[in-house]
């Protein structure tokens, strides 16, 4: 089929504000994704259009885009998803918003990852082993309780979808706190009142309007409305 | 082109996938250590890893470490050095422990110990049937060791340099001092001066048209080292993982078999039970891609077309476990949540719904058990005598230990990862302990700032697509899972041409600094070709069949005059080869029947 691109750029070193670029490719099939288009563009026709990319198959978290209109990974959108007609598709392709643009494509990522590290991201549990030089035990009851929200991988598609983000970027963003999540209710981890703390504070979880733009825009099918919503819980309550 | 700005560190890592991360973990206790990726380092390819870690934990089932040893020096087609070997599997025992200490989300058994399932190769050596021994989170193990290790470096404040993308080894004579880097959203040249170098930077399946690894893995760590005159261990050895998704390379774990899934052709005939009339379709990958390959050529790929199907529908596989005498039947339920990430994959790309129909599969360029000469210790070794440059480390797969020989197990690219990743780590902070850091040599950052600029500046109409689509396309076509001395020297031939054209005719469009991807990916391209041609010319010379490397011409395994590594020299432009013993233990090479 026949596609026409609409991609925003910017170059820094040459333009003063972003602007569109046209592009049409043709004999595209249904199943190419959305980075296979971009690839065309950049590797046929210029090379000088930037994006992050990988793995390529949803796992890495590279390429969070906008696309026409919602975050979506570029490698894990067929064309077939957007569009109903056989022949001809329209894209628009954008960078995910509430970050600063680099260049073309490509946002500034830190004040993301400055977020995630804000909530201790990491096992804390400073016990003593199990005497038996192995695992500790954890009843698969206990381990499905976080499963869910073990499957971020960080590609900022909820946050940069999330008006409260938009409003306010101090505010540490759906994917902090799925990561939070992973840990409070983790049987094992120890450090839950500590991380309770800081995702409670002013620009924690209570900003989240539930608004349900974060669990729609995660290429994980993270529920992550639903992980926010636990944790408000388990503050309320002080219970995990 | 903007001042180059020096940094200063005990030891530098290059790469924060698995091996890095566990590097740095180990070697920032006891010295000062910088982690520098071009990719943020969640992005990295061990998150990719699906179907778990293989240890003796023996949570479910009698297992020991010495039957894991045997089974890998076994799949590696008796090219693996065995005291190598030994420690990967003792030692993979307590690293998955300790991944597990480190809070790592492993599923589990409903006594509360680490889940195990099956996986290729892998056996109980007294029945030779297969053992549960790869522990596992979902069918996302990779992305859980990769997300842990990270956290944890987090905890303890190790320093990254994300999106650097290091392009130059600094060596002078036999010693190391660091590494040359572009800064990638801006395009400034930054030198690390070090006493220790790390490379971690993983595989160069790119090569090939059909892989499953990441766009980022071009092999950069080991071309570099190539560059600086470091020779390659066992290129030839390049695993053809037996499922990839169709036309796409994706990979679909070796788990789904563990499961219970099989393996059908266009007659709907489980055809590994010819191939391995043993444990069948948990065959070692390189017989299974063989089969495979050899069910299509006969005409019994589906619809005539180069695959065939992997069926993990309960419906089958109940089936074949009945008809195995087997009391265990799975449920749909079970599959999806066993194997989630995969259901999604094939739905999400194929609208196939593993649950109700079959995936179909075919072989994809996966992982390269050839790279860096290494010891033990992950320290890289310059010669058939096994001379150490001191102050160089590898680790992970762009290391050839040689734990995997000639073909590498399912799920032993974790536990490489991790046991060598912490026996480099620890290794080298005790050098750097000891050694003393040498100057830098005038202007360390000239040659490949030259490169780049001629990469940059280069009008001869050559594009770095063009140029890496015929690469890939040869590659596959002449140095695949089938190959002959006729096949190979085209492919030699093609690469030289290929080559000679990216040096003399190179041409890109972004003349820019910041964030140049066009001039990265130019330059990674230089490095695949490099390594394409050092595989070609090692795979031309090896006039045998083992493990990966299957020869037409040669059909048979000959340890008489091949139970050798080979090294490959790259010395004014020309390509040398040589070879150094194999270390064999308890285990004598005798025919590989599965």
């Amino acid at each position: 089929m026949k596609v026409d691109l609409r991609v925003r750029r910017f170059n820094p070193e040459k333009d003063q504000k972003p602007w569109w670029g046209e592009y049409t490719l043709e004999k595209v099939r249904a199943t190419d994704t959305v980075l296979d288009l971009l690839h065309r563009i950049k590797w046929e026709q210029d090379g000088t259009l930037t994006l992050r990319r990988s793995c390529a198959h949803g796992v890495c978290g590279s390429d969070a885009l906008r696309i026409n209109g919602a975050n979506m990974l570029a490698c894990k959108t067929l064309v077939t998803r957007l569009t109903k007609d056989n022949n001809y598709a329209r894209i628009q392709v954008e960078p995910i918003l509430g970050m600063q643009i680099i260049k073309d494509l490509v946002v500034d990522m830190e004040p993301f990852f400055d977020h995630y590290r804000s909530v201790m991201p990491y096992f804390v549990n400073d016990n003593p082993l199990p005497a038996n030089g192995r695992e500790r035990l954890q009843s698969q009851e206990d381990r499905a309780r976080f499963d869910d929200t073990t499957k971020c991988i960080l590609c900022a598609a909820c946050t940069s979808s999330c008006p409260s983000f938009w409003a306010n970027e101090k505010y540490i963003g759906p994917a902090a706190i799925v990561q939070a999540h992973r840990f409070i209710f983790d049987t094992r981890d120890e450090a839950f009142e500590e991380r309770l703390e800081v995702v409670g504070d002013t620009f924690g979880v209570w900003r989240c309007r539930t608004n349900f733009n974060c669990s729609n825009a995660c290429p994980r099918e993270i529920e992550v409305t639903r992980a926010i919503a636990e944790v408000k819980m388990a503050l309320t309550t002080g219970k995990i | 082109m903007a001042e180059v700005k020096t940094h200063s560190f005990d030891a530098i890592i290059v790469g924060a996938g698995g091996a890095g991360l566990m590097a740095a973990l180990y070697a920032s206790r006891e010295v000062n250590v910088a982690v520098i990726s071009k990719l943020y380092p969640t992005r990295s390819h061990t998150g990719a890893a699906q179907g778990g870690i293989g240890a003796a934990l023996g949570n479910i089932e009698e297992d020991r470490w010495e039957w894991h040893a045997y089974d890998t020096v076994k799949g590696s087609d008796y090219l693996a050095d065995q005291d190598a070997v030994d420690v990967l599997c003792k030692e993979a025992i307590d690293t998955v422990i300790e991944l597990e200490h480190m809070g790592l989300p492993f599923d589990r058994f409903p006594n509360g110990k680490i889940s195990q399932r099956r996986f290729g190769g892998h056996t109980n050596n007294e029945t030779g049937k297969p053992v549960q021994r790869a522990c596992h989170a979902a069918d996302r193990t990779g992305h859980m060791i990769l997300q842990t290790l990270y956290q944890q470096c987090i905890k303890n404040k190790v320093n990254f340099f994300d999106e650097f993308h290091v392009v130059d080894l600094i060596r002078v004579g036999d010693t190391v001092r660091g590494v040359v880097a572009v800064e990638i959203s801006t395009g400034d040249f930054h030198v690390f001066h070090s006493k220790a170098v790390l490379f971690a930077t993983g595989g160069w399946g790119r090569c090939w048209e059909v892989t499953s690894n990441a766009h980022s893995l071009t092999g950069d760590g080991a071309a570099i080292c190539v560059r600086r005159g470091i020779p390659m261990e066992d290129m030839e050895f390049f695993q053809f993982h037996p499922t990839g998704i169709y036309r796409l390379g994706i990979l679909i774990t070796e788990g789904v078999r563990g499961e219970g899934g099989v393996l059908l052709n266009s007659k709907g005939e489980r055809f590994m039970e010819k191939y391995a009339p043993s444990i069948k379709d948990l065959a070692s990958r390189d017989v299974v891609s063989r089969a495979i390959f050899l069910e299509i050529q006969a005409g019994r790929g589906i619809n005539g077309e180069n695959y065939v199907h992997l069926d993990i529908t309960p419906e089958t596989v109940n089936k074949y476990l009945a008809e195995a005498g087997e009391s265990r039947r799975i449920t749909r339920e079970y599959v999806e949540a066993k194997l989630p990430d995969i259901a999604d994959f094939t739905r999400t790309y194929l609208g196939v719904d593993p649950v109700k129909e079959p995936m179909p599969i075919q072989p994809t360029a996966h992982y390269a058990m050839g790279g860096i000469p290494t010891d033990v210790d992950g320290r890289v070794v310059l010669d058939q005598n096994n001379k150490v440059l001191a102050g160089l480390y590898a680790a992970g797969e762009c290391a050839c230990v040689s734990v995997h020989g000639a073909n590498r197990l399912g799920t032993n690219s974790l536990v490489d990862l991790v046991v060598f990743g912490r026996r480099s780590g620890v290794h080298m902070a005790q050098y750097c302990k000891e050694a003393e850091k040498l100057p830098l040599p005038k202007n360390p950052v000239d040659e490949v700032m030259a490169e780049f600029d001629r990469i940059r500046n280069g009008s001869g109409g050559a594009k770095p697509y063009e140029l890496r689509k015929q690469m890939q396309k040869t590659m596959t076509d002449n140095v695949g899972v089938f190959r002959t001395d006729e096949t190979i020297s085209k492919a030699v031939d093609d690469l030289r041409l290929l080559r000679a054209e990216y040096n003399r005719n190179i041409q890109i469009d972004d003349k820019g600094a910041r964030f140049n991807t066009d001039l990265l990916e130019a330059w990674e391209l230089g490095c695949l070709l490099e390594l394409a041609e050092i595989t070609a010319v090692s795979a031309l010379n090896r006039t045998e069949s083992r493990g990966g490397h299957a020869r037409d011409d040669y059909p048979k395994r000959n340890d008489v005059d091949w139970l050798k590594h080979t090294l490959c020299f790259s010395e004014n432009g020309k390509l040398r080869l040589d070879y150094k013993p194999v270390v064999i233990g308890r285990y004598q090479p005798k025919e590989r029947v599965y």
